[in-house]
């Protein structure tokens, strides 16, 4: 049928683009692997964010083991690992969004440059400015965009224009949405694009001027073109942030991360460097799920 | 090309019918009779609406429509008369079998069975009744002449007759069949007219200021008194105290005498009012006097072209909106009901809406979802089954003896025994009823609370803000259709109630609206005219329900078209806030 070969085309045609972007095919197999990491970062890592034998508890039911990890500064860290593991409540717990959850508990500890989160003296909204987080589904308030954007200075007190005008278009313009919205910023961010309200929901984000960012499958509501916008985006941003992102999209691991944890039944099974853990994996089940064996 | 053989048609054993005469059986899908039940219910439920609806605008709108008068005669030897006269005017209301209470005869056909005729025929202060009763048997002519006139009078109703004559001030008279009496009839009764507005800003706005001036001053004078029995002797001559006790007298004599002068004015423009006089007939034959500024309106029923009628239905229609009742209500418009009913209803909406959405958020936001917010929220819904009698004597016990009488305590001691707050009023009204409708606010907030996804929540947290300003910037203008709805429920619900108002504020008559150009312009304790206990007063409480009842559907009509007319404002802000905040469907 006709119609049916220009899906095909189509596909076809985004996927010379996502190749021209990130100039890097998917890795299909070991062998093919290593021209998947054009970008990765080797300079040595300094530990930003530790986890120290994490267990964490939705009610009685614990979904995550003993997690250790150190995740390094200004790199991009993968969360992988099939449906229901764990990774969005290990990234939710970096900036207590889980404590919204009744019923919930935790043992062990996660530091951030060296002070707990659980601290007393630390106030969750403080630490909630530090780590930024970018949600699977954007989320834009029914608001203006540039209202949007500033709406994490408007919260903390800044009413001054000129800062928040700066803000905004410094902003935008670290996430590569300001030549397309400048002319509009007092329009409804609703009236965006998919690809574009994730984008803004990163403007909105690094607006905080944070140390982390964390993103919770930011992609994967997204069409191939948005998604690789945003993973040029990550790229970009890690001169500035210490990014953790979570997806269950392989390639996407391999394209953007410098490091990768695997996480299985709420346990960090292998955790290494990218490259090094997609072509040579020490463990079994890492192995099973990066071939596409299971998950 | 081959010729198809043509094959018997043999169907497969699933299609082809087990039993013939099971083929002829139509088969019918379940569920569809209570589709078919649905439909019923529904088309059931708007039928008794729209027929509600329609008798109430016919009923209503006719009132207003100029109806012909007929001049009947009766024979001589009727037994029925109209003010002893056997020849009278009046507007055909009903044409029906008569009812009688004798038993029906066995073989008497029912188009044997008498007729009756019900007529308006007017000039009250004649017969002394507005409506009559004829039988058929006793009418021997019955005619439309086009001289008929019909005048509505301040007092006792429309007079119908015919026109004889004008008496002007100066004494000259000018015959009603003169070429220009018509003009000159009518140029008085403008005159008139703005006479007696004239006379009604005098009394009401200028002289209600000055009694309320006045009244201060009495207060404040009695104060000083006291002040002063309240100090030692010596001191009670202070020359300080005795300042203030002459100009409060000097003020007084000042208020005293531009009242006289108001006075004087108006009664001056009264005497210049009834100088005039028109001479009319009725059909009997007797003259009667009546002085200009009794009249309001005059039209001749019979001669009315279809444009004219138009123009004297906007014309009275208009009037009764704007216009105050005259003769215990029967009479004159409604207007003083109909602010009444806006303001009161305004005051509830906007008391109700903070004190609900406030619970509601609470009852969503911040209380543990357990045992005890179950219940209270049950609580909270079996609120809107309690009767709303109950919520006006709440609300009298309440609202009107305990803080109105406090509030006098404090605030107005001066005043009393006469309760200022102390008895019903608009704001214990509408406090009352904000009340009655919170339930509703309260449901529909903590819906559209609900609804609100939790991703918007989450992304709001995440930029560091506090739950507060969470629920304050994101959440509530993300719910704000839904609350919205709340407010226009509860509209719907306050504006219709009449019961609970009896009790906390509503009167038959009120002299003055609660806002006025009386400083402070708001009179929060005054009492007030309400439609829908209007319509209770008029079809129940009125001494001539005859009278009233055109009134009564004409009110129930008005009373409609402004809760229409508010809840359609409030679709449009909501309709303008869904544009606003609508989240989109991603
Ligand atoms: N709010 C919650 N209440 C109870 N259990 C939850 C909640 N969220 C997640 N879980 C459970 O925790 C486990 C890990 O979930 P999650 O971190 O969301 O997995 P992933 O993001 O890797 O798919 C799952 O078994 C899930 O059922
Ligand atoms: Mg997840």
């Amino acid at each position: 049928m006709p119609s049916q070969l220009y899906n095909d085309e189509e596909i076809t045609m985004t996927d010379t683009q996502i190749g021209s972007h990130i100039n890097a095919e998917a890795p299909r197999s070991k062998a093919q692997a290593h021209d998947a990491f054009p970008k990765a970062d080797t300079s040595p890592d300094i530990a930003l964010i530790q986890a120290r034998n994490f267990n964490f508890f939705y009610g009685k039911q614990q979904a995550l083991f003993d997690i250790s990890l150190d995740i390094p500064e200004r790199k991009v860290t993968a969360f992988i690992g099939p449906s229901g593991c764990g990774k969005s409540t290990i990234l939710r717990s970096i900036n207590r969004m889980n404590d919204l959850i009744e019923g919930v508990s935790h043992g062990g500890d996660i530091t951030i440059g060296g002070t707990s989160i659980y601290d007393p003296q630390l106030e969750v909204i403080g630490l909630r400015r530090r780590v930024g987080m970018v949600f699977q589904k954007s989320n834009p308030f029914p608001k203006s965009i540039y209202e949007n954007v500033v709406y994490g200075l408007r919260v903390a007190g800044e009413n001054r224009k000129a800062r928040l005008d700066e803000v905004v278009e410094q902003s935008l313009k670290s996430s590569a949405l300001w030549d397309e919205v400048k002319d509009r910023l007092q329009e409804s961010a609703l009236a965006l694009s998919g690809g574009q309200m994730q984008r803004l929901c990163i403007a909105r984000a690094i607006a905080n001027e944070p140390d982390v960012l964390l993103m919770d499958e930011p992609c994967s509501a997204l069409d191939p073109i948005a998604t690789a916008k945003i993973e040029e985006l990550i790229y970009q941003l890690k001169r500035d942030f210490t990014i953790v992102i979570v997806t269950h999209n392989m390639q996407q691991a391999a394209r953007v991360s410098d490091k990768t944890a695997f996480f299985y039944l709420g346990k960090l099974i292998e955790f290494n460097n990218t490259k090094a853990m997609f072509i040579s994996p020490t463990k079994k089940q890492t192995e099973d799920y990066i071939t596409g064996r299971f998950g | 090309m081959p010729i198809l053989e043509k094959k018997p048609i043999n169907p497969h054993p699933a299609f082809r019918p087990a039993d013939p005469r099971a083929a002829v059986k139509k088969r019918s899908t379940y569920g569809e009779p209570l589709v078919w039940l649905t439909s019923v219910g529904l088309s059931a439920g708007l039928l008794m609406v729209v027929a509600l609806l329609a008798v109430v605008f016919v009923n209503g709108l006719t009132v207003f429509w100029p109806k012909p008068v007929a001049a009947v005669t009766l024979s001589p030897n009727a037994k029925d008369s109209v003010g002893g006269a056997k020849s009278f005017a009046g507007t055909v209301i009903k044409h029906q079998k008569k009812i009688t209470h004798a038993a029906v005869i066995p073989g008497q056909k029912s188009s044997d069975a008498p007729y009756e005729w019900q007529f308006y025929i007017g000039n009250k202060d004649l017969y002394g009744l507005g409506y009559k009763y004829i039988d058929n048997a006793d009418i021997v002519g019955m005619s439309r002449p086009k001289d008929i006139i019909v005048i509505e009078r301040l007092e006792y109703g429309n007079a119908i007759g015919r026109a004889v004559s004008l008496v002007e001030d100066d004494g000259s008279v000018v015959a009603a069949e003169h070429a220009s009496f018509g003009n000159r009839f009518s140029a008085k009764v403008r005159t008139a007219n703005e006479r007696r507005a004239e006379i009604k800003v005098i009394e009401k706005s200028k002289i209600g200021r000055v009694n309320a001036r006045m009244r201060e001053l009495t207060l404040q004078s009695q104060e000083l008194e006291k002040q002063v029995k309240g100090l030692p002797k010596h001191r009670q001559n202070d020359p300080e105290l005795s300042h203030e006790r002459k100009s409060i007298e000097h003020e007084e004599r000042g208020l005293q005498e531009e009242y006289d002068q108001l006075a004087a004015k108006a009664r001056a423009l009264r005497e210049v009012q009834n100088a005039s006089t028109l001479k009319y007939r009725l059909l009997s034959g007797q003259e009667k006097d009546l002085p200009i500024g009794q009249v309001v309106s005059f039209y001749y029923p019979n001669q009315l072209s279809l444009v004219q009628k138009i123009g004297h239905f906007f014309h009275s229609f208009w009037r009764f909106l704007a216009e105050e009742p005259r003769e215990a209500n029967t009479e004159g418009g409604i207007f003083p009901a109909i602010f009444g009913t806006f303001v009161m209803t305004l005051m509830m909406s906007l008391a109700v809406t903070p004190f609900g959405v406030i619970a509601a958020i609470y009852l969503r936001e911040y209380a543990k979802q357990g045992i005890w917010v179950r219940m209270v929220r049950i609580a909270v819904n079996n609120l809107a089954g309690v009767p709303s009698i109950v919520f006006g004597v709440f609300g009298l016990g309440f609202f009107v003896y305990f803080v109105g009488g406090t509030m006098d305590k404090i605030f107005f001691n001066s005043a009393l025994p006469t309760p200022t707050f102390g008895t019903g009023g608009i704001l214990w009204a509408a406090l009352t009823l904000a009340l009655m409708t919170v339930p509703v606010v309260i449901v529909a907030t903590e819906e559209s609370l609900a609804a609100v996804p939790r991703g918007v929540r989450e992304g709001s947290l995440a930029c560091g803000a506090s739950k507060w300003q969470t629920i304050r910037r994101v959440v509530l203008p993300a719910a704000a259709p839904g609350i919205m709805t709340g407010f226009i429920l509860a509209m719907a619900r306050g504006a219709g109630e009449v019961a609970p108002l009896m009790m906390v504020g509503v009167v038959k008559l009120a002299p003055t609206l609660p806002l006025d150009t009386v400083v402070p312009f708001v009179h929060l304790e005054r009492k007030f005219m309400h439609l829908g206990f209007h319509i209770y007063d008029l079809g129940f409480q009125s001494p001539d329900s005859e009278a009233a009842k055109p009134m009564v559907f004409a009110t129930t009509l008005v009373l409609i078209l402004l809760i229409l007319a508010l809840n359609l404002t409030a679709v449009r802000v909501r309709q303008n806030l869904r544009r606003k905040y609508a989240l989109s469907a991603v």
